[in-house]
Parts: structure tokens; sequence; C-alpha cells
């Protein structure tokens, strides 16, 4: 086990830059997601670490190795492909003992560790099928398997749950958490899904077009994201443009004034508001709108509100029965309400917007 | 429900007439080969097996024989690795611009009539003979380098559509996992690659086997493959005698083909 820095590691191509100076420590028994819309250049960062690409720029260090220039036989990761690439040709129990074999293990501990691995992984009694005779999830604990096998310094996992259906999904994203804590295993994990990055990393790297955007716990991203591309990309959340006016005041492009975190005046263009923070109401204080929908979730209300023209959903635990919130129908008047300290300035690329046309 | 009975019935006929047509050849070359009269005439007057011993009683057929499996057998020794490297280089290597002018070169055999390539060879061994002062025309090297040629397309196609199928990522892991390039090679792609390899050395082997065209220039006195041999008689004499030999022939190939088919399914990579 060990740790695992990126140094400022670039990938340029002919005519693109699939990853534009990287920088990230992952320490000692961490858990890093890198998330991302497809493109983004996460995969290209993996395969960099892997040494299946070689940086154009930049080094890598494992385990306070610089590696950047070691072939991918002499990295010490342990890494498990979307495809699983298990090898066909030989049974679960020649997949695992793989990687010990080349590294010249002695037999006798070669088939304790596969044992114990082909246990870790609920495999027991498979070792000797194929891979085509497994299952979709068989066949992922055992590339899972045969990656931890060998105890690997950096272990690096690319959509490895993008093959299983969802209930499977879930629960291998569970169990892989927890061997992931229960052996202290310095992780790079890929994925393109978020719910899976939230629940399963102790940091994430947010990255769009080759580059960071952000580095933070879930809660930090979501929270303080650094900018629109981070606060649209993690979680749902209303970005607003216009123009700031005075500090603490956010002028629409239809005039409305909306009320937001004063100190940040000069800090972008774009308002972000979190749909779940917006309070709904029929009276009392707040700014007038109209709405527009209501989409009844069962335990979570939608409101798509119009603000002087501008678009705003609003999610809120759905009202009791009887509360006069429950009748709410488009087309109804009704006040919008937040605390200026959740509207937040952000800066913001062309590109980042949802309704940006690019 | 009527129509696509039709339409089935028709398939039906389409099919079984294909195969007729294909078949039908082979087996009457089997059937003749056990008639007894000299000049083939239907129905038999009997039936007997002593065209097979008259053709085992002509050495020339037995050493033609002798020579064709020793000749396919080298060539396809030869012929298959050099292909496979050959497919290899062109799937993976960086070739730029020459890689498609590679690939025809290397199918080229296919496409070349064999009594041309056979006329081109012979030439060439002539003037090459000059150059190293020693006979290569009617040697058994000579045919081996000849028979290469015929092995070397069937061996590319065959190995390239089995790397198309590769999995990459398989040799990924193997060298994630701290294999040596060749180690990789040698233990993932390799054994990824035997059906189309198998596959290649059964159809190098036909093909050297069963060839007169390219062949016919290049034998010399004492030297005679057996489609030259059989040629060769056919010259003097139409009895069953050939169609005897070519039962033999017909059942080794068949044999290879179920043989083959054991260790690796041929539908799945032909």
């Amino acid at each position: 086990m060990g740790t695992l820095t990126l140094d400022a590691i670039s990938r340029r191509y002919a005519t693109t830059v699939a990853v534009e100076r990287v920088d990230l420590d992952v320490a000692q028994g961490e858990f890093v997601a890198l998330l991302g819309p497809s493109g983004c250049g996460k995969t290209t960062t993996l395969r960099m670490v892997a040494g299946f690409v070689p940086p154009s720029s930049g080094r890598i260090l494992i385990a306070g190795r610089d590696v950047t220039k070691a072939p991918p036989h002499g990295r010490d990761t342990g890494m498990v492909f979307q495809s699983y690439a298990l090898f066909p040709h030989m049974t679960v129990g020649e997949n695992v003992a793989f990687g010990l074999e080349m590294r010249k293990v002695a037999r006798a501990e070669r088939d304790a560790r596969v044992r114990e691995a082909l246990r870790l992984a609920r495999l027991e009694g498979l070792a000797d099928r194929l891979p085509r005779q497994l299952s979709g999830g068989q066949q992922q604990r055992v590339a899972l398997a045969r990656a931890l096998v060998v105890n690997p310094a950096v272990f690096l996992l690319d959509e490895p749950l993008s093959n299983l259906d969802a209930k499977l999904r879930a629960e291998v994203r569970i169990e892989i958490r927890a061997l992931q804590q229960r052996l202290g295993l310095t992780t790079l994990f890929v994925t393109h899904d978020q719910e899976e990055a939230l629940t399963m990393a102790d940091r994430l790297v947010v990255m769009e077009r080759g580059r960071v955007r952000q580095i933070g716990t879930a809660e930090a991203l979501y929270e303080r994201p650094a900018d629109a591309f981070v606060a649209g990309f993690i979680g749902r959340c209303n970005l607003l443009r216009g123009t700031p006016e005075a500090p603490g005041r956010f002028r629409t492009p239809g005039g409305a004034l909306l009320p937001c975190l004063p100190q940040q005046a000069h800090h972008g263009q774009v308002l972000a508001l979190r749909p779940e923070r917006i309070a709904v109401a029929t009276a009392g204080d707040g700014l007038a709108a109209r709405l527009v929908a209501v989409t009844y979730l069962g335990a979570q209300t939608e409101y798509h509100l119009d603000l002087a023209g501008t678009r705003l959903l609003a999610i809120a635990p759905t009202p009791a029965e009887g509360d006069p919130r429950r009748a709410l129908a488009p087309g109804d008047a009704v006040l919008a309400l937040w605390d200026p300290a959740e509207a937040r300035l952000l800066p913001a690329e062309p590109g980042d917007l949802p309704d940006d046309a690019t | 429900m009527a129509g696509s009975r039709l339409q089935r019935a028709a398939f039906g006929v389409a099919v079984t007439g294909a195969y007729g047509l294909i078949l039908a050849p082979v087996l009457a070359v089997i059937v003749i080969s056990v008639f007894s009269q000299e000049i083939v005439s239907f129905p038999p007057q009997s039936l007997s097996l002593a065209w097979y011993a008259n053709a085992w009683e002509k050495r020339e057929f037995a050493r033609g024989f002798a020579t064709s499996l020793q000749l396919a057998l080298v060539a396809t020794a030869i012929g298959v690795p050099l292909g496979t490297a050959a497919a290899l280089a062109l799937s993976r290597a960086r070739l730029g611009g020459v890689r498609g002018a590679l690939n025809t070169l290397l199918l080229g055999p296919l496409a070349v009539p064999g009594v041309v390539a056979g006329t081109a060879l012979y030439l060439f061994y002539v003037r090459a003979e000059f150059w190293v002062d020693d006979d290569i025309k009617g040697t058994f090297p000579g045919l081996v380098a000849a028979h290469v040629l015929l092995t070397i397309p069937w061996t590319v196609r065959l190995v390239a559509a089995s790397l198309q199928g590769l999995d990459r990522a398989a040799e990924e892991a193997a060298a994630n996992l701290g294999a040596r390039p060749f180690t990789v090679f040698r233990r993932i792609t390799l054994p990824m690659l035997r059906p189309g390899v198998v596959a290649a050395c059964l159809f190098s082997f036909i093909q050297s086997f069963e060839n007169l065209e390219l062949t016919l220039l290049l034998v010399g006195p004492g030297r005679t493959t057996l489609p030259v041999a059989m040629l060769n008689y056919l010259e003097f004499r139409v009895d069953p005698t050939l169609a005897a030999v070519a039962t033999v022939q017909i059942a080794l190939v068949g044999a290879l083909m179920l043989i083959t088919d054991r260790f690796v399914s041929l539908s799945r990579v032909v």
C-alpha cells in the first residue's frame, strides 16, 4: 500500500488535449473518485497512472517512487477494467493466480493467497470454472480478486460497475467500499455516475474537458462548488444568468432583484441556488412568482416557478394534507423565499450552463 | 402461413440443391473408385478395391503422397509463424501509409492465378540459380519456398480476423499484473489467437497439399507432388486409379478438418 501523487500530468495528442496539468495527492488508504462527463480525461488519467498511456509532461509517484517512465508491469498497481478483461482461456483460479505467478510467489503461498482472495470475493467453489461460465457479477468479482491478491500499492478501478444491472450495482458499490476500507487500499476510481462517486469516495475530483474543476469531499462540492459546472454536475442546481448589482443583489434579465451572498459580488456572473433551499409559500415574505408546473413525487414535490421571466426549480418535502400548498396548481401566484447565504455567485465558462449553446 | 410454408420449402430445396451441387463430384469420385471396370459406365459391372491396389503398386503415387505430405507440413510450419507475425504487425505496428500496401502484398498470392505465379517463380528460380550457383527449381527447398507463399495469405487473413475480436484489455490486465511484454504475448495473446492460428494451419496445409498449378513447373525428376503425379498419370491413362487416389486425399483432408474441429470450432473462425 502507498500514496499516489500526480504532479501536473498532461496528455496531449496532435490536435487535442486529453488531460491538462492534473495535480492530485491520494493519501494512504484514501478512496478518490475521478468524476466527469465522457471525454473529460478521467480514463486517460487513470491509464497514465497504470502506465498504458505515457504522459506528455508531468510526473507520477507511487509510494514516493517516480514511475513516470516505468512500464505497466513495473508499477505495482492493481487495476479492474470496465470489461473485466479476464483471461478467457484460464480458469478463475488461474486468473487470480496470474499476478502472484508473475511475482514468482512460491506455489504453496500462491495457492493459499488465491484461496483467501476467492473467499473475500465470495467465489469459493468457482476456482475451476472458466470466465465465460460465470455471471456478470461473478466475473466482476474475479476481476477484483485478481487485482487485489497481489497487494498493489495503488488500486485502480475503471468504471467497474457500468456493466452490472442497477440492483447489483448498488450491492457491489457497498462491497467494494467495505473491502477497500478493511484492506486500507489507496484507490483511484473512475466513474461518470455522480451517485456512485458520492456514495463511495472520500474525495472527488471533478474533471471537464481535460482539466480538474474542483477537488473535495462530497459535501464541499455540493455546498461550496467552485464554479457553475461543478454546481450543475453535482446534484441539481438552479443556475441563473444575470448581473450582480449591489453586494447581495443579483439582477435577472427579466428585471427581478434576487437576494444573494453579499461578499461575492465580483466572483462571477452566474447565480447558483439549490432547489431544496428555496421555500415556496402562499403567504408571508418572499419574491412573487408564478407557478408553471407542480410535480408530485411522493416524499417530495417539485415546483417549477417563473420569477419575472426567470425559471426557478424548487423542491420541498410534500406538505401535509390540508396545507394550502397541497392545493397549488399551475398558474397560481406564490412566494419564493431563500436564505441569501444559499445563493452564491459562481464563475462560469462557456458551455458550463445547460442552456448554453455549445 | 401457407406462404411461409412455401417459402420454407423453397429454401429447403435451394439449400439441398446447393449442397448437392457441391458434394456431387466428391461423391462421384468416391463411388467411381470402387467400380471394377476400366472405362467408367453406369451401372457398374461389379464393385472392387482393385484400383486402390493398383494405386498402391504405382510407386509414383506413394512417393508423391510422401512428398506432398512433407511439403505441406514444412510449408505450414514456416508459413504460419511468418503469417501470424505479419498479421500482428499489420494490426499493431505503426505502419502509417504502408499498411494498405503491405496488406495487399500479403494477400496478393490469393489474387494471382497459380499458373502465372508458378511461371513467374520458375523464371525467377532460373535467374536465381545463376546468382547462388546451385539448383533451386526441382529441389525440395525451392518447393517449400513456393508453398510458403500459398500459406501466408490464408494465415494473415485468419489471424487478422482473430486479432480483431481480441480484447486488448486482457493484455493490459496481464501487464498490469506484472507480465513483461513477451510473457503477455506467450501467456495471453497467443492462446487467445489459438482458434485463428489452428485454422490457419489447417487451411495452409490443405492449400499446399492440393496445389497443382503453382507446383507444376517447379517439381523435379523423382520429386513430384501427389497432384502433379496424378496429372502425369492422366496424360497416359484414364481409369479409376485416380479416383482411388483422390478418395484417399479426400479422406485425409476430411479427417484433418474433423480433428481440428474438436480443438477449435471451425465455424467460429472461418
